[in-house]
């Protein structure tokens, strides 16, 4: 890079500026900002993935294949994803912002094949991505959940899982399919993150109530009218949300945001209504703000910054409830764990997910497992049907890579917490097809 | 200037090359020059302009394969980046699937690059987006649309004498309007190699009057219904289905998978009204002459009739199986006929005129079951004409199962995927029997 490619690059941007300048509608308005002068801010790690020799982790993803293919997997993929990006902010407001973060995948899609029927199922790896180093990889035993198969908190087993993924896909290809209609839906966190960012974490962005997503990710039925009666009740008395761009090993977690705001921690929905968007520095004073809500991002240099999802996460129960429990109470269900397909309408009201594994539940206890399964549901009447959430000890993450927004598109990591949750009543449809 | 004539681009392969001690050796090379611009609420949000310029060097010792990148030239990078292949090759296991590079191959040159394309400025997208945002003011709507162009380049060079070049140039443009109420939505979508092609205003006017028609939604009965969909919906639906991959289908793992063993190879698996295609050389939607494992692309049949005539072998797969390879689609064109979209609606006694398909996602990818929604203009057809716009729906359907009760084909036309934004060349079609399973109150 010379002094000359840097002067070519920012005459291009002033021509660029020049065009459009004709069309502009309404003038920029920026929530204030001071500088923090000379600042850094590290993810803290324990183990530098990158420190780790590749022997290591290809030992580890051998030694994952061969467990599936021992266990009678047809096919294994696994997989080791790590990025650690290094981020330095500069601004006229007197920043100088120096951030090295660090985030951990490791996955693996196990798939089995039954030729005489011509039948192949697959059951994803049951880890999350996070906001950690390679200890994310060293499980001890106060990080699994036992269950009807062992989960995952802080820290992951993948060999561990490969084996009970193995059992599961030969156990998925022999289950029942699924009778269509109304069940008690208890999600697992590895299942319910995906449904909070789809109907909770996305219709709260202020830039998608505003319409500058119409185009391509949608806008929200979260209109701001909503929002200005303070008694709009999104979701049952016991869901409380909250964004939070500071929360350990979460995947959006960083110092300061691509707009060096400082980042904070934000009630979203509180006891069931909604109280707060998702808000940067040109939207702040829209909501009334004095200052941003440091959830600006782009991912990567050449990319522009925009508002993008913040960690939004359900709060656990405040009283002692055990998933165990929560299967007891539960006459006609269906418990689902992992994450799965997933579609959600422009404005977030109708949506519909699968999920890895499903149980079904009858008379409160676990019956088999079934096939064939996804639910169909209203966000509101689905949040509004929330009835029970197991308390803080199965408080979890999950997340993702590649939430996306903006054109030309770009991917935003972020995490999302809950623990067990129960929905009653949720309209469950069945998949299975003939061609 | 990032897009490197063919001279050029051959020169630095060469070099790059020079500096190999690997046992076979490919450097790739590519480039863009592009730019975009995104309005919103009547106004532009954001806009860009981006050069970029990359090298990819493989570098193999007997099965043992690695590949790094830089973008970076001096003599210094480019020694560098190719010894630290070499290095991490040493180090990689031995793909037991590792093919020997091919020797030299006669490519026929695309015809997908236009001049014009490749000289348009941040001034000629503003053009664009202002009479696009015109439009919506004088109908009292707000639009949200995104412009962008790209010119590219891709060229490779291997240690066995091949060398391929391909220069191509691409426009898109989508807009969503939509009334302050935010009880109407219309949408429009176009993507073509020529700019000359993209008419921004006459483009709005449809999504506008989308809008227009789309106020006033009346909620009916989910079920199965005859549907016409417009092109912009079936290429998102179809788009899901273009993966003829003999592999997949001989491991048991793709919806051409035959129960006992085997493939759909010769099998009919979709109404005879079907036949889709892929070449290089379509004027309407040209494609490179050439894929990555250096095998050159041609005109290839992949459903004939409703028939399976072809699936895509890798060089890999091709031996393993005893054929010869076939690379995969270049471009998809799906036959049709010479009716339009109006032709559809007056020939229907029932049904729903779908606009565009939203949030597509497999189901399973064993019978390719996808679920998504219809918005941005959902219309119920009576007897031949559209009586009254209808709210959204979600649907669980499969393309294979759809193009099984094809009733009618329209007249193809070059169209974007809402979510690759890829393009196509795809017919509207009338569909019997498609599953519409809930309702949706989003506009």
């Amino acid at each position: 890079m010379t002094k000359e490619d840097v002067a070519k690059t920012a005459e291009r941007a002033v021509a660029v500026a020049k065009a459009n300048a004709k069309i502009q509608a309404e003038p920029v308005q920026l929530a204030p900002q001071k500088g923090y002068g000379e600042v850094s801010w590290k993810t803290p790690i324990e183990i530098n993935a990158f420190e780790v020799p590749i022997k290591d982790k290809t030992d580890l993803l051998l030694s994952v294949n061969a467990a599936a293919k021992a266990g009678g997997a047809s096919f294994i993929n696994s997989i080791f994803f790590a990025v650690n990006e290094q981020k330095y902010f500069a601004s006229t407001d007197g920043s100088y912002i120096d951030q090295d973060i660090h985030r951990i995948f490791p996955s693996f899609v196990v798939t089995k094949i039954d030729a005489a029927s011509g039948k192949f199922q697959s059951r994803k790896s049951l880890s999350s991505p996070m906001g950690m180093g390679y200890e994310y990889l060293n499980a001890r035993p106060q990080d699994k959940v036992s269950g009807i198969v062992t989960r995952y908190k802080n820290r992951y087993d993948m060999l561990e899982d490969v084996k009970a993924a193995t059992a599961e896909a030969n156990q998925k290809i022999k289950a029942k399919t699924v009778e269509p209609g109304k069940y008690d839906l208890i999600l697992d966190p590895s299942h319910l993150w995906l449904t909070i960012h789809e109907s909770v974490g996305h219709p709260t962005e202020l830039d998608r109530v505003l319409g500058y997503e119409a185009n391509y990710a949608g806008t929200s039925f979260l209109t701001l009218d909503k929002w200005e009666s303070k008694k709009f009740q999104f979701g049952s008395k016991l869901v409380n949300v909250v964004a939070d761009k500071t929360q350990p090993g979460s995947l959006g977690a960083v110092g300061y945001d691509d707009e060096g705001v400082k980042c904070k921690k934000w009630d979203l929905i509180s006891d069931g209504v909604l109280v707060n968007y998702q808000a940067i520095r040109d939207q702040a004073h829209i909501i009334g703000l004095k200052e941003s809500q440091g959830c600006c991002y782009a991912q990567s240099w050449n990319d522009v910054q925009f508002q993008r999802m913040a960690n939004v996460s359900l709060q656990p129960g405040k009283t002692k409830l055990s998933v165990d429990d929560m299967i007891k109470n539960t006459e006609k269900g269906i418990y689902i764990i992992g994450d799965g397909s997933f579609s959600i309408d422009q404005q977030r009201y109708n949506f519909q997910f699968g999920g890895q594994t499903f149980y079904e539940i009858k008379n409160g206890k676990i019956a088999g497992m079934l096939n064939d399964v996804a639910y169909q549901a209203n966000t509101r009447e689905f949040w509004n049907s929330c009835a029970a959430i197991a308390d803080e000890s199965d408080y979890r993450l999950g997340g993702a890579f590649n939430d996306g927004k903006g054109q030309p598109s770009q991917s935003n990591a972020v995490s999302h917490g809950s623990a067990t949750t129960r929905f009653n009543g949720v309209n469950v449809i069945n998949t299975a097809r003939k061609i | 200037m990032a897009i490197l004539s063919k001279e050029e681009a051959q020169t630095i392969l060469k070099k790059v090359l020079g500096f190999s001690k690997a046992d076979e050796c490919e450097v790739g090379l590519s480039g863009s020059e592009g730019g975009n611009i995104r309005y919103a609420r009547n106004g532009v949000s954001t806009a860009g302009d981006i050069s970029t310029l990359g090298l990819a060097v493989t570098s193999t010792y007997g099965k043992k394969s690695a590949t790094s990148t830089i973008d970076q030239f001096d003599d210094k990078s480019l020694q560098t980046v190719v010894k630290r292949s070499e290095e991490l090759a040493q180090l990689a296991p031995e793909n037991p699937e590792y093919m020997p590079l091919q020797g030299p191959q006669e490519f026929p040159e695309g015809i997908g690059y236009i001049n014009s394309t490749a000289a348009i400025t941040p001034d000629t997208r503003a053009e664009a987006v202002l009479k696009s945002i015109q439009v919506c003011k004088d109908a009292n709507l707000q639009a949200a649309g995104f412009l962008e162009n790209t010119t590219g380049f891709n060229a490779v060079m291997n240690s066995k004498g091949l060398f391929a070049y391909n220069k191509d140039t691409d426009v898109i443009f989508s807009v969503t309007t939509r009334n302050a109420e935010g009880t109407a939505s219309g949408y429009a979508a176009r993507g073509f190699n020529d700019i000359s092609k993209l008419d921004t205003l006459t483009a709005t006017k449809i999504a506008a009057s989308k809008a227009n028609g789309s106020k006033g939604a009346k909620a009916i009965e989910p079920g199965k219904y005859t549907v016409i969909l417009e092109p912009v919906a079936a290429t998102y639906m179809l788009e899901n289905m273009f993966r003829f991959d003999a592999r997949q289908a001989d491991e048991g793992r793709s919806f051409l998978s035959k129960p006992g063993g085997g493939t759909r190879l010769g099998e009919k698996l979709m109404d005879e009204k079907v036949t889709i295609y892929s070449d290089p050389f379509n004027p309407e939607l040209p494609s490179a002459t050439w894929d990555r494992e250096g095998d050159k692309l041609e005109k290839t049949t992949w459903i004939d009739k409703g028939v399976v005539k072809n699936l895509s072998y890798s060089r890999y797969w091709a031996q393993k199986k005893g054929v010869k390879p076939l690379p995969g689609p270049s471009n998809i064109i799906m036959e049709g006929g010479t009716a339009s979209v109006e032709d559809l609606i007056k020939s229907t006694e029932r049904g729903i005129l779908v606009s565009r398909l939203w949030y597509i996602r497999m189901v399973d990818p064993q019978t390719l079951l996808l679920t998504g929604l219809t918005r941005d203009g959902t219309f119920y057809i009576e007897n031949g004409k559209i009586m009254y716009p209808v709210k959204n729906f979600r649907f669980n359907e499969s393309p294979v199962i759809m193009l099984n009760n094809v009733e009618a084909l329209g007249k193809p036309e070059r169209s974007i995927s809402v979510e690759s934004y890829r393009s196509y060349l795809i017919p509207p079609m009338k569909i019997r029997d498609f599953t519409f399973s809930s309702l949706s109150d989003a506009v």
